[in-house]
């Protein structure tokens, strides 16, 4: 078993250091990791801190991406930000991933009615559209980033279920799951065992790809005024600023949105570099 | 057809079901009452209001009877009086903003089939080429766009430093002064940046997911037999790979709707059109509770509509759908 594990993980790390795109997303999100850990210690200045004599300054040398109207360090604001981002896409993509793989796995294995029932389910949750439903529910609820979290994860586990479901009925019908059954092995054991590890790669390459998503969601949220609220820093509520003060500081609109985009571009080269280095027949 | 049809639509009932079951629980999601909740929210409800309110939603009886009633009202498109100082009916306020949204997005929507469709087709004959490779890049940087960011810097661009469009609304102050022609010229520039931002959106998705199932087709063999017996490059794309590369792109026509529904939300509050995704916000921002329900609903249904029509032009494409074949 683990001779079996070392040759995989060695050629899958073989396949995926040879895409180059692959290796530069890995290095922009490790390095956005190592960032926001060390966001106090690389930048002088406080995210919060109002200073009424360095209003709106353009881009400096003391200010590396200017000040906003409140004179706070645009600089500092979006490092800090990518803790807020990095954070978000984290745990709503966990419990995204958690109960979509719990209802792929319970759909696949058991299949019959509870099979129908739980893709109707699916179905259901399909056609309401995202952003309205987040909309709905956050407008019930005080905004906080634990509650945008938990309704981004709520909101964005059908794929995962879809994708869990359809691994299971295909292992499923395996000889070595036939062997487990054979033997005696309770159903927990069956899928916690057998079917589940061998339908993770492409939960994770979903997870990753889903990352990157649940940025962009709490970017556009917190844009619109009902995601993270002010003054805490988030790359959308910068960007309210900024649309706010779009004819007299364009760094305010910049530098936030390119944050966004190099984050999410790099998860998504992160994510197919993954799929990639996993099932060599896409490669093409 | 007839059959498949039928049987097409009665599936939709339990989906329907389901929707109105979501939403209902939706809405007694939030902590105590509901009307508490709104009148915490929004100190303009009177004591009277809530009185009414709470009859309205029958909340002193049991769960399933409140069930029962709410969904009559549903079916009958009442979804109670807006809590906005206007008091209208929440069916017709909605109502007068759907055209707006609906034909905003039916534009983009053309607008992003008749662009990826060549886009990706493109991308895939010529594989490995510079070309497939530009656009490969521009897709990547498609998914990773927020929209409402491009919204903004195309908003300065053209809007701030050029001036060569407006921003915001749908029609200048004063253009139902103008003739007819001069009318349709304002409207269409202010179309511009919301009906291209929306169409954007989608369309980095849409050309990669044309250039795989082209390149899927390229492989068959049929496309090789056409090519043995001699026909030109351009009849075997066009008339013999395209047509089966066409068939998987239908279906996501039913899905890109709730996306493009619910993005409306975003470009409608940044360039101020008066549409249902700014309606819902507005809701949203006022805690207007019959109103953000009834979008909800009615967005749910919109989207299985679509659902349904893409299925239909499934079938109608590929026989062995709708015999039940595939």
């Amino acid at each position: 078993m683990s001779f079996r594990n070392s040759y995989f993980y060695s050629v899958f790390w073989q396949r995926f250091r040879g895409n180059r795109f692959a290796m530069a997303g890995g290095a922009i999100v490790a390095g956005l990791f190592i960032l926001s850990f060390l966001a106090p210690y690389i930048t002088p200045y406080d995210p919060a801190t109002i200073d009424a004599y360095h209003v709106l300054l353009p881009p400096s040398a003391a200010h590396w991406m200017g000040t906003d109207e409140l004179g706070r360090d645009v600089f500092t604001r979006v490092v800090y930000g990518a803790r807020i981002s990095l954070k978000v896409g984290f745990v709503a993509v966990g419990i995204a991933v958690a109960i979509g793989t719990v209802v792929g796995l319970v759909a696949g294995y058991y299949g019959r009615w509870v099979d129908s029932l739980l893709m109707r389910f699916v179905d259901i949750m399909l056609c309401f559209p995202t952003f309205f439903l987040i909309l709905a529910v956050i407008a019930l609820l005080e905004p906080s980033i634990w509650y945008i979290m938990l309704i981004i994860g709520i909101t964005g586990w059908m794929g995962v279920a879809r994708l869990v479901r359809a691994e299971v009925l295909s292992i499923k019908e395996r000889d070595y799951i036939t062997a487990a059954r054979s033997i005696g092995a309770s159903n927990a054991r069956i899928i916690f065992r057998h079917i589940l590890p061998n339908a993770a790669a492409p939960v994770f390459v979903a997870a990753t790809l889903g990352v990157a998503g649940a940025i962009l969601t709490e970017s556009a949220l917190s844009f619109l005024g009902i995601g993270v609220q002010p003054p805490t820093p988030s790359w959308g509520n910068i960007l309210t600023s900024g649309k706010d003060y779009l004819e007299f500081a364009w760094w305010l609109s910049l530098f936030p949105g390119v944050a966004i985009l190099v984050t999410v571009l790099a998860y998504n080269l992160l994510g197919e570099g993954i799929r990639d280095a996993l099932d060599p027949r896409l490669h093409r | 057809m007839i059959a498949y049809l039928t049987k097409r639509i009665l599936m939709l009932i339990p989906l329907l079901f389901g929707i109105t079951l979501i939403t209902f629980a939706v809405i007694h999601l939030a902590p105590g009452e509901p009307v508490d909740m709104q009148t915490a929210m929004n100190p303009k409800v009177s004591a009277e209001a809530r009185q009414k309110m709470r009859e309205f939603y029958g909340l002193d009886k049991p769960l399933h009877v409140q069930y029962v009633t709410w969904l009559g009202r549903m079916a009958r498109l009442d979804f109670g009086r807006s809590f906005a100082p206007d008091n209208r009916p929440v069916t017709d306020k909605i109502v007068e903003r759907i055209p707006i949204t609906l034909s905003l997005n039916v534009i983009a929507l053309i607008l992003e089939f008749g662009l990826a469709i060549p886009i990706g087709i493109l991308a895939a004959v010529r594989r490995e080429t510079l070309l497939d490779k530009g656009i490969t890049v521009f897709v990547f940087l498609g998914f990773a766009m927020p929209t409402f960011w491009l919204a903004l810097l195309l908003m300065y661009l053209f809007g701030v430093k050029l001036g060569w469009l407006p921003i915001s609304g749908l029609h200048s102050l004063g253009s139902d002064q103008l003739g007819p022609i001069a009318w349709f010229w304002d409207l269409a520039k202010h179309l511009v940046l919301p009906v291209g931002i929306a169409t954007f959106g989608s369309l980095a998705g849409l050309s990669r997911y044309m250039r795989s199932t082209m390149l899927e087709v390229i492989r068959q063999d049929y496309i090789t037999t056409a090519r043995a017996k001699g026909l030109s490059e351009r009849v075997v794309i066009y008339k013999h790979a395209l047509r089966n590369a066409l068939l998987p792109v239908i279906t996501l026509l039913g899905f890109s709707l709730p996306g493009l529904i619910g993005g409306s939300v975003i470009f409608e509050t940044i360039f101020a059109i008066p549409g249902m995704g700014q309606l819902f916000y507005q809701g949203v921002m006022m805690r207007d509770y019959p109103l953000v329900m009834g979008i909800l609903v009615i967005g749910a249904f919109l989207t299985l509509i679509g659902n349904l029509l893409a299925d239909i032009c499934y079938s109608m494409a590929d026989p062995r759908i709708r015999h039940g074949r595939a």
